[in-house]
């Protein structure tokens, strides 16, 4: 009998090609991180002296503290903690809001539907295919009209009706798995729209708002566009603040505080896909609850 | 428990007629069977008395009490559903109280009916279980003690049996007719299973395309059929349509066979309608089990005919051999004893029994042997 355990030359050849390949990947793609975290704890003298991949001979922390609290931004000299704090108050009503309307609406698309509910989600998903430059001006209007213009909420609102097409797309294909059955033997027992939503729905949909609370949350964090168009000055987000800081750099660049500040601005994000990553795999393929 | 009247009733969904007029009225404590083939409306039928669709003309009284547009929770009906339907997130127990809980029963009460429930369907050790941690036939048991604990007056049950294998659905439907004589409550279910069907109903209706092709006893569908659909429908194996032309034989009506190598019998035709005449085209219905082995003596009880055929195929099923001959160009089976059952390929005399042929109208497959 042949031993089928011991793989053959060509499959170990195979295997050479293919971690060689995604080694090549992985420095292609760590490489960039490497360069600014070590430019990050280099000093000035060092940055200039040294070459890009060299390691630090005195790490110091210095460029973290500086661009953390006291950098030029604009005309202030405070850091970037006052627009980190700005980026995080803002996308916590902005994720739970935007998420919550979502699994209500995705809930009433799937479960309730009604004349022209198909109509209405080919319409919804057109909304996630729009391009933000397309929706500014008439976007601007509307703060105006509603005199929320260059204000915090007037942000929050936009990320939430911008994310609202996104939402309520998740929650409406999770939804549309679930068997009709479910909300017809509820109904028999006596629940009605919300206690069905509650009881039922909500508690089985913790793979889905996984995933739609770390879409959003990257989403909203990441967004750099409606953050210069509708906010201003102190409201605005880390990823504004992040721009203003490297550009404001009067006479040298300070490479290492903008590196420094470069990553601040991505840990949230790094944070949540380390933490929640794995959800958001799960929650993608998991499918209708059985039973 | 509960009387129930389903009085020309109509579905469409958009411009899809799916119930044409559906007549159905039966006792309280009676049980009702719809069955039909898949896509005749049964489960739409089955959800207008649950109130969970609308109906889009007619009426439905449960008791005294026209529902038509009453909502589902309040027409104090319970329903099992073919996926069971449990809430995944909660134990077999919040399954069975959330029901009682939305109806706000006091608590006790609800502790009370669960523990009943629970005996009932000897369901005690699965409680504190979550329906993922349970087996297709306790998810089954479970769904009909969601059903039971709101102690309804009409119980809806759609296809309950037809995702357990074929032991369990046996034994299950045992359960379920136990369970009838022990509640006496009236019980409307649904199925594609015609022996499902004969085994649990008091009265059946058959549909076919949105509409009662018959609503009888078991026994008054099998015997008494009342068209061609209905009696392929019920029975298995199915009755054999033979095609025939009535003719005369010595002054009597008579339908002539000629077996697949040409033999000709002649089988006498009580005449009782107007319908049967000599010379007309008609579909000759009769049942495997009235073709049989021709047995010693049977000449002298005058209601046999024998029929010599050559056997094609022989099919044992254990308590009786399933023989398939040819008669008039058409294969037919019938239903022989084991000991004088032939192989495939040999000579064998078979008894037809006169009395049980039913006639059909080829064109439109009513019965025409009945006034
Ligand atoms: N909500 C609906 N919308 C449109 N057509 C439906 C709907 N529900 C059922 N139907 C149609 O009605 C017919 C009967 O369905 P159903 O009552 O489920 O049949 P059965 O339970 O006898 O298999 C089918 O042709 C089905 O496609
Ligand atoms: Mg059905």
């Amino acid at each position: 009998m042949p031993d089928t355990s011991r793989p053959s030359q060509r499959e170990i050849a195979g295997r050479l090609l293919i971690y060689g390949v995604l080694l090549l990947f992985v420095l292609y793609f760590l490489l960039p991180l490497l360069v600014m975290v070590i430019t990050s704890i280099k000093s000035m003298e060092e940055i200039r002296t040294g070459n890009l991949i060299s390691l630090p001979r005195h790490p110091t922390i210095e460029p973290w503290i500086k661009a953390w609290s006291y950098a030029t931004i604009g005309v202030t000299n405070e850091g970037i903690k006052g627009f980190f704090w700005n980026s995080i108050r803002m996308v916590i009503p902005a994720v739970l809001i935007s998420t919550l309307i979502g699994a209500l609406n995705g809930y009433v698309l799937a479960k309730w539907r009604f004349r022209g509910s198909d109509t209405f989600f080919a319409m919804l998903l057109l909304g996630c295919f729009i391009p933000f430059q397309v929706i500014l001006l008439p976007m601007a209007r509307t703060l105006g009209f509603l005199g929320l213009a260059e204000s915090f909420w007037g942000l929050v609102l936009v990320h939430i009706i911008y994310g609202l097409a996104f939402t309520t797309l998740f929650f409406r294909n999770y939804y549309v798995a679930v068997p009709d059955e479910l909300v017809k033997a509820a109904r028999i027992d006596g629940a009605g729209f919300f206690r069905i939503f509650l009881r039922i729905m909500l508690p089985i949909s913790k793979p889905i708002f996984m995933v739609t609370i770390i879409w959003q949350t990257t989403q909203i964090w990441n967004d750099f566009l409606f953050g210069v168009c509708f906010s201003t000055g102190a409201t605005q987000p880390i990823t504004v603040a992040l721009n203003n800081l490297v550009n404001t750099s009067s006479s040298v660049k300070e490479y290492n505080v903008d590196m420094a500040g470069a990553i601040i601005a991505a840990l949230p994000t790094l944070f949540v896909y380390f933490v929640a990553g794995k959800y958001f795999v799960r929650g993608l393929t998991a499918g209708a609850v059985k039973g | 428990m509960a009387s129930l009247v389903i009085d020309s009733v109509c579905k469409s969904f958009g411009s899809v007629e799916v119930l044409r007029g559906i007549d159905i009225a039966i006792e309280a404590g009676e049980f009702l069977v719809l069955v039909g083939p898949s896509g005749c409306g049964k489960s739409t039928l089955l959800n207008l008395i649950a109130g969970l669709e609308t109906i889009t003309s007619g009426e439905i009284r449960i008791g005294d009490r026209n529902v038509s547009h009453v909502p589902p929770k309040d027409r104090d009906i319970a329903m099992v559903f073919q996926s069971y339907a449990l809430y995944p997130n909660m134990n077999v127990r919040r399954n069975l109280s959330f029901g009682l809980e939305t109806r706000k029963v006091a608590r006790p009460d609800i502790d009370e009916r669960i523990k009943e429930v629970a005996e009932i369907l000897q369901i005690q050790d699965l409680l504190d279980r979550k329906p993922s941690q349970l087996s297709g036939g306790q998810r089954q048991r479970v769904a009909m003690g969601r059903a039971i604990a709101r102690d309804p007056r009409i119980f809806l049950f759609d296809e309950p049996l037809s995702n357990l294998d074929a032991k369990l659905r046996v034994e299950m439907r045992t359960e379920i007719k136990k369970l009838h004589q022990r509640l006496g409550t009236t019980i409307v279910y649904v199925t594609h299973d015609q022996i499902e069907a004969m085994t649990l109903a008091d009265r059946i209706a058959i549909m076919k395309d949105g509409m009662v092709q018959q609503f009888d006893t078991p026994n008054g569908v099998y015997a008494n059929p009342a068209n061609r659909f209905v009696a392929g429908f019920i029975g298995s194996p199915a009755m054999n349509f033979i095609p025939v032309t009535l003719s005369t034989e010595n002054g009597q009506l008579a339908a002539p066979l000629v077996t697949g190598d040409g033999r000709r019998f002649v089988l006498p035709v009580p005449q009782k309608t107007t319908g049967l005449s000599p010379g007309r085209d008609v579909i000759m219905g009769i049942r495997p089990e009235n073709i049989t082995d021709f047995q010693e003596g049977m000449e002298t009880w005058g209601h046999i005919v024998p029929l010599e055929c050559r056997v094609k195929v022989l099919e044992p099923t254990g308590p009786d051999h399933l023989l398939y001959v040819d008669v008039n160009e058409t294969e037919i089976v019938c239903r022989a004893c084991p000991d004088s059952a032939r192989k495939a390929g040999e000579m064998m005399k078979l008894a037809v029994d006169t009395t049980k042929p039913l006639f059909f109208d080829p064109q439109t497959g009513q019965r025409i042997d009945i006034t």
